[in-house]
């Protein structure tokens, strides 16, 4: 019963190893460096990976940068679900491609109208609590953090309407945040 | 204060009875706590199972947090302090150290686990286990988990004080065995998490009080992991331990090698705490630099020391049941292992279970990039389902087996029923972490009331596979509680209406262990000198391709989303 009981062998560091465990661990071992190679491999040749722009920010700042966005950029407006009173923007990148996307209890804003094929700098943050970008059906999911705003370079692969659903726990509204994005 | 022994007639181990009663009231205290968050996660699932969609958004996001602070937290920790007493006074053969601070840890568990599940149920705290700022709970939700673990924290202390008292009056020789290494390392790994947890909660104790106006919520979410995770690398030290406590005591199995084992227990200390980090991989936060850093070097060589764990604890059984000449072919040993002993069952579903589902899906949805597909979907709890419930609480469940005759004095009632509940609740958890895996990997959100966004200002239309894996997750999760709840009954009408045991004759010094009994060594302890585990090779071979295909069929699909740069 040496698993309860002391081993009995009191140098039990001088035990030499079976070649069957030392062929395990050297697996192990290798398989473990293979995972990491990976992660530097896609880096390198990779296409998604997540972006590494980030600013410091406040609610009040991202919220005046997306007001301003909006202003500039609107296409058209389109009505809720919910609120027929409520004209929803739906937004182009500006001229360079950047976007701004909030997101705030209980809502996406604004719209975004996107063109397959091309990059766009998508810059996401919230301006209360914690939120998550899940970007469906295409299945992408980023953390969304306020006081953080976050540039994420994206390129649509394929026209549709995708939806935004929120997958960071908000309150009681959480399973109502949906957003949307249009790929032409 | 004099000590008193008994030495239990049926297994030859020695119980200090002042430890003996802290095992048995943290032991029935974890009971109950999982009694509530198996109500609790009867709830969740009954109203995540799109057909039925029980409970109302607010009583079911309330109902989540308070499963998963009574499950993850109170359940688990409570047995663990039952746990850490028996690996160090009982193995050891010891009296138990300050046994008062011991029944402070008990009071302050108590009073902390109530303190946060009235703050829970009074309805303003529902913010779920993490708690991220700057969403807010009622001051006594934190003041709660400050003080539980605070109790945690002395209850760590009494352990290292009793490896000392046993070290001082020399009631072993040479290192401590093996389970109680292992258990020491689950120890170690506490403070740094309670630690951790000190040094986030009590902070948002003070913000929820206004005395602080704000905490970083990027910062919080860092060192909150560092709590939040490491917790997990305690139940994983704890459960791997009693993997080795149950091939033991079954088997009379010896590690293959001391050196590896230890060596392997040593590494979850080194690495393990600074996995927390892969909470963060689609963070805004951090850097690429830190990601990879830390989820290669520092979380792979805790995934190499699980992978050795995987090896020498089946390797282990192999060599015993050889030894006993069940030498035919590869598998006669684990074919003729007792699989009707709710003991071995229990343990062995806990092993293959966290190996194979558990720890294949925690590395792939801790790959920097591959994290993106996953990050906060379904997927998530279905891992943890599978490291934590399949793990620790099913390895935690089969050890009671032994110890309601040992430790309680009880036979245990119904043992047909016991024979069965490993299987009913061990698999029914496996394929429920499997479809809560599938229907994240194809979106679906956690945390989550309602998958067809009703009030929403858009429709999305999640896919019917989706809502095929949300159904299956209902009929499982049923089946799963139902297993859990077989368990509760069991042990609880065991302990209240199973034969009385003698507890054997009591001593007011330690006692040598007696001969031919499960404490004693039979012959010579230590390590299986080069024993031949073919059969253990195989096993871990396949668990080696599956890992490997499934590594990379994620990236495939990681390939085919939008570009991202």
């Amino acid at each position: 019963m040496s698993a309860i009981l002391p081993p009995s062998e009191r140098l039990w560091w001088k035990q030499s190893i079976s070649s069957q465990e030392w062929a395990w661990i050297g697996i192990a071992f290798v398989w473990a460096m293979i995972m990491f190679v990976m992660m530097v491999y896609w880096h390198i040749n990779g296409k998604q990976n997540l972006s590494n722009e980030v600013y410091k920010t406040t609610t009040e700042m991202f919220q005046a940068k997306t007001d301003a966005f909006v202003k500039e950029n609107t296409i058209r407006t389109e009505d809720s679900l919910v609120n027929p009173d409520l004209k929803m923007p739906v937004v182009k990148p500006n001229a360079k491609g950047e976007a701004f996307l909030l997101a705030r209890l209980w809502s996406w804003y604004p719209i975004l109208e996107l063109e397959a094929g091309k990059t766009y700098k998508i810059h996401l943050s919230s301006v209360d609590y914690n939120h998550g970008f899940s970007l469906q059906p295409t299945n992408i999911n980023i953390q969304v953090i306020p006081g953080y705003e976050h540039v994420v370079k994206m390129t649509p692969t394929k026209a549709g309407t995708y939806a935004i659903v929120c997958n960071e726990y908000c309150g009681i509204g959480h399973h109502t945040m949906l957003g949307r994005i249009y790929v032409k | 204060m004099a000590t008193t022994y008994r030495t239990c007639p049926r297994t030859g181990l020695q119980f200090d009875l002042d430890a003996d009663k802290l095992m048995r009231w943290n032991a029935v205290a974890g009971v109950l706590w999982l009694l509530v968050g198996g109500i609790t996660a009867l709830l969740v699932i009954l109203t995540r199972w799109p057909a039925i969609k029980l409970l109302p958004a607010d009583q079911f996001y309330l109902i989540l947090t308070a499963h998963g602070i009574d499950m993850l937290i109170l359940w688990i920790i409570f047995f663990e302090m039952a746990v850490l007493y028996f690996a160090s006074s009982t193995l050891l053969r010891c009296r138990i150290a300050t046994p008062w601070l011991g029944w402070v840890q008990f009071w302050l568990m108590v009073v902390g686990g109530i303190m946060t599940n009235v703050a829970i149920f009074q309805g303003g705290s529902s913010v779920m286990f993490t708690s991220y700022v700057p969403m807010q709970a009622a001051p006594h939700f934190y003041l709660g988990i400050i003080l539980f673990a605070v109790g945690a924290l002395i209850g760590c202390g009494v352990f290292f004080g009793t490896l000392v008292v046993a070290k001082r009056e020399k009631t072993y020789t040479g290192s401590l065995p093996l389970v109680t290494f292992g258990a020491m390392t689950a120890a170690i790994i506490a403070v740094f998490t309670i630690a951790s947890g000190a040094a986030i909660l009590i902070p948002t104790f003070a913000w929820s009080m206004g005395w602080i106006k704000e905490i970083d919520a990027q910062l919080y979410r860092m060192v909150w992991w560092a709590l939040g995770h490491s917790s997990q690398q305690i139940n994983v030290a704890a459960h791997v331990s009693i993997w080795y406590l149950v091939a033991a005591v079954v088997f009379g199995a010896k590690p293959l090698s001391e050196k590896v084992s230890r060596f392997a227990f040593l590494l979850y200390i080194l690495f393990l705490q600074l996995a927390s980090a892969h909470h963060l991989l689609s963070d805004p936060g951090m850097s690429a630099e830190w990601k990879v850093l830390n989820t290669s070097y520092f979380m792979y060589f805790a995934v190499l020391a699980s992978m050795i764990h995987g090896f020498t604890v089946p390797g282990a059984i192999e060599a015993a049941q050889r030894k006993k000449g069940f030498n035919n072919g590869l598998f006669e040993w684990l074919r003729k292992a007792p699989w009707g002993n709710p003991l071995f069952a229990g343990m062995f579903i806990s092993l293959v279970g966290f190996g194979f589902i558990g720890g294949i899906s925690g590395v792939v949805l801790g790959t920097e990039q591959i994290n993106m597909l996953m990050h906060n979907t379904f997927y998530v709890p279905g891992h943890f389902h599978a490291t934590v419930v399949v793990g620790t609480t099913l390895a935690f469940m089969s050890i009671t087996y032994l110890l309601v005759p040992t430790l309680f004095k009880r036979e245990m009632l119904f043992p047909k029923l016991c024979q069965i509940q490993p299987y009913l609740y061990g698999l029914s958890m496996i394929v429920l972490s499997l479809v809560m895996m599938g229907a994240g990997t194809l979106g679906v959100s956690r945390r989550h009331w309602d998958m067809a966004f009703s009030g929403a200002p858009f429709q999305y239309e999640w896919p019917g596979a989706a809502y095929l894996m949300m159904g299956l997750t209902g009929i499982f999760g049923v089946i799963a509680v139902i297993g859990g709840g077989l368990w509760i009954g069991l042990v609880v009408l065991s302990l209240l209406f199973g034969k009385k045991l003698d507890g054997g004759a009591t001593h007011d010094k330690p006692v040598p262990i007696p001969d031919q009994t499960v404490a004693a060594s039979a012959g010579h302890t230590g390590s299986e000198e080069h024993a031949n585990v073919a059969g253990t090779v195989v096993l871990a071979m396949t668990l080696l391709v599956c890992f490997v295909l499934y590594y990379f069929v994620n990236w495939k699909y990681l390939s085919e989303v939008w570009g991202l740069s």
